[in-house]
């Protein structure tokens, strides 16, 4: 599996005149990576992941999977939203099979034993996801961080050579998504899971990425490639880890240069002190 | 600074009776229903009193109890139950035909903009154009007999459907229909299999809707050449003063009208049991 990103280019067209998201970007994903997007806000970072996932048009650019050109959305790019997907009227499992039901995935010439362990997969990534009990729950009964499992194992059971995670753990909390960091590491480690990361969350990146691409803020461009040096064994003290907080200094470093140049801060503190 | 102290009132919970004020806030099942027949109640105590007064012509407001005592009569007479059933067929005909042709119409209008471009202003449109004011071209058309009828609920409440349908498929949130493509759906499969499931609920809602505009317009149909149904009977109770008959039936009107739209709720609370009630 190879993903290789071109050139890639996003403006829009807004009122005040074109807004450049992203300048012509260049990077490529190999087999069984985990690549972490981080940057500001407005840095093009889900901009990217979008068009990669072909739900928009890059105005430049181009981006091929294994040599062929990828044009529009495909289940062999799976997509986990930062907003909960889940459809509200299928149960746990039906959501897990959703793909099932498609066309495209469809294979007639499969034997039907090979279905059928495809179909025994999406109940295992149920049950590893630790949702046996809630086969038969709709979304609606779920936690947030329920329901962005059944989305991980949804977007699985497509067998996507790639898989695009858009802020996934965002609205959870932090205790749920200091879980949810360990079971994406427990499937990415034994399922060899490609994966694009989109995040804010710096922490997040470096305890879950092999490699993270810091963005600059708006227009976005890459500003660092950096390589993550720990191993596939990722136990939760790592983060304790001197090495690991000098890469986090790192990074943070990185992204307050990389904002805009915003307002001052001081300045403006000292007048609402002085008002008060 | 002890005595500054006791004055702060003490964080309790809200009295109980401050509950039952709350924005939007459930209360007490029992209490609302209560308060459903009260509704009513205080309708019929208004009523009582201003017929009783004197001040309005008996012919003109007849009291509770003469009301309930033709109503005792007219049930027992096979008139009411004929023009009952009449109505029923007309409403029924012209609201399923309605249906069965708007909500395809509208999921199509919601789905491709190209479609909402060609048909929602001309359905806008002929919206605003008064119903009644086409009883001729359809007494032209369709005749004097049932289809002129039916065909007018129909006119009456297709264009409104196909506007509420189309705008319940506009409402499925954007990110379902991605996050089906992700998986692999192609346009008739996230048409299908998302856009028709996700407003489901919404669609049955506006077809409850829907039916009570057909009952209201059955009066109207029912004033082309009709000789039964609950809305010519008025009429013609009308001409002839007979201000009971009219109460009678125009009650009848409202319980059928509620009995429908109760079967509705319920129908669709047992089919859409998934749906964030929360939100409607």
């Amino acid at each position: 599996m190879k993903l290789e990103v071109r050139e890639l280019e996003k403006t829009y067209a807004a009122k005040q005149g074109p807004t450049q998201a992203l300048l012509p970007t260049s990077f490529e994903v190999g087999d069984a990576e985990f690549v972490s997007l981080v940057g500001p806000s407005g840095c093009g970072k889900s901009t990217t992941l979008y068009l990669i996932a072909g739900l928009d048009d890059p105005t430049g650019g181009e981006i091929l999977l294994d040599g062929e050109r990828v044009s529009g959305p495909g289940p062999e790019r799976g997509m986990v939203f930062q907003n909960y997907t889940l459809f509200p009227w299928l149960t746990v499992e039906e959501n897990a099979k959703f793909a099932f039901r498609l066309e495209t995935n469809c294979d007639y010439t499969r034997t039907s034993s090979e279905v059928m362990s495809d179909i025994g997969r999406a109940y295992s990534l149920l049950d590893l996801m630790g949702l046996t009990k809630f086969y038969h729950s709709y979304p609606r009964e779920l936690s947030g961080g329920m329901k962005q499992r059944v989305a991980i194992a949804r977007a699985l059971t497509a067998k996507p050579k790639v898989l695009l995670m858009d802020e996934p753990f965002g609205a959870l909390d932090a205790q749920t998504r200091e879980e949810m960091q360990e079971v994406l590491l427990l499937l990415s480690r034994h399922e060899r899971i490609t994966t694009l990361f989109v995040t804010h969350d710096v922490e997040e990146a470096i305890y879950l990425s092999t490699r993270i691409l810091v963005f600059s803020g708006r227009p976005g461009r890459i500003l660092r490639e950096i390589h993550v040096p720990f191993g596939v064994d990722r136990p939760p003290e790592i983060k304790q880890s001197r090495e690991f907080f000098d890469l986090k200094r790192e990074l943070l470093g990185l992204l307050a240069h990389s904002r805009s140049p915003g307002l001052d801060r001081d300045e403006l503190l000292r007048k609402l002190v002085a008002r008060t | 600074m002890n005595a500054v102290a006791s004055t702060a009132p003490p964080i309790t919970a809200p009295r109980s009776r401050a509950r039952l004020w709350r924005l939007r806030q459930d209360v007490p099942r029992a209490l609302y229903y209560s308060a459903a027949i009260a509704g009513f109640g205080t309708v019929v105590a208004i009523w009582w009193w201003l017929s009783h007064s004197g001040d309005v012509e008996s012919a003109y407001l007849p009291t509770p109890a003469v009301v309930w005592v033709t109503a005792g009569e007219l049930f027992r007479d096979e008139v009411l139950w004929g023009d009952l059933k009449i109505s029923f067929f007309r409403v029924t005909s012209g609201f399923l035909l309605s249906a069965a042709i708007g909500v395809p119409l509208g999921i199509w209008m919601g789905s491709f903009k190209l479609v909402e471009a060609f048909m929602q202003p001309l359905t806008e449109f002929i919206r605003y154009v008064p119903v009644p004011a086409l009883i001729p071209i359809l007494m032209l058309l369709f005749d004097l007999g049932e289809l002129s009828k039916i065909m007018l609920i129909f006119v009456g409440t297709f264009f409104q459907l196909v506007l509420m349908v189309a705008d319940e498929i506009r409402r499925v949130p954007y990110d379902l229909l991605q996050v089906s493509y992700t998986l692999g759906a192609r346009r008739g499969e996230a048409i299908n299999l998302v856009l028709r499931r996700a407003a489901m609920p919404g669609i049955f809602d506006a077809l409850r809707l829907c039916n009570g505009w057909a009952w209201t317009y059955l009066v109207v149909a029912e004033l082309i050449a009709a000789n039964e149904g609950l809305g010519y009977r008025v009429l013609k109770f009308y001409r002839f003063v007979q201000t009971p008959k009219i109460f009678v039936y125009l009650i009848l009107l409202g319980a059928v009208g509620l009995l429908i739209d109760f079967a509705f709720r319920k129908f669709n609370q047992r089919l859409f049991h998934w749906a964030d009630t929360t939100k409607r």
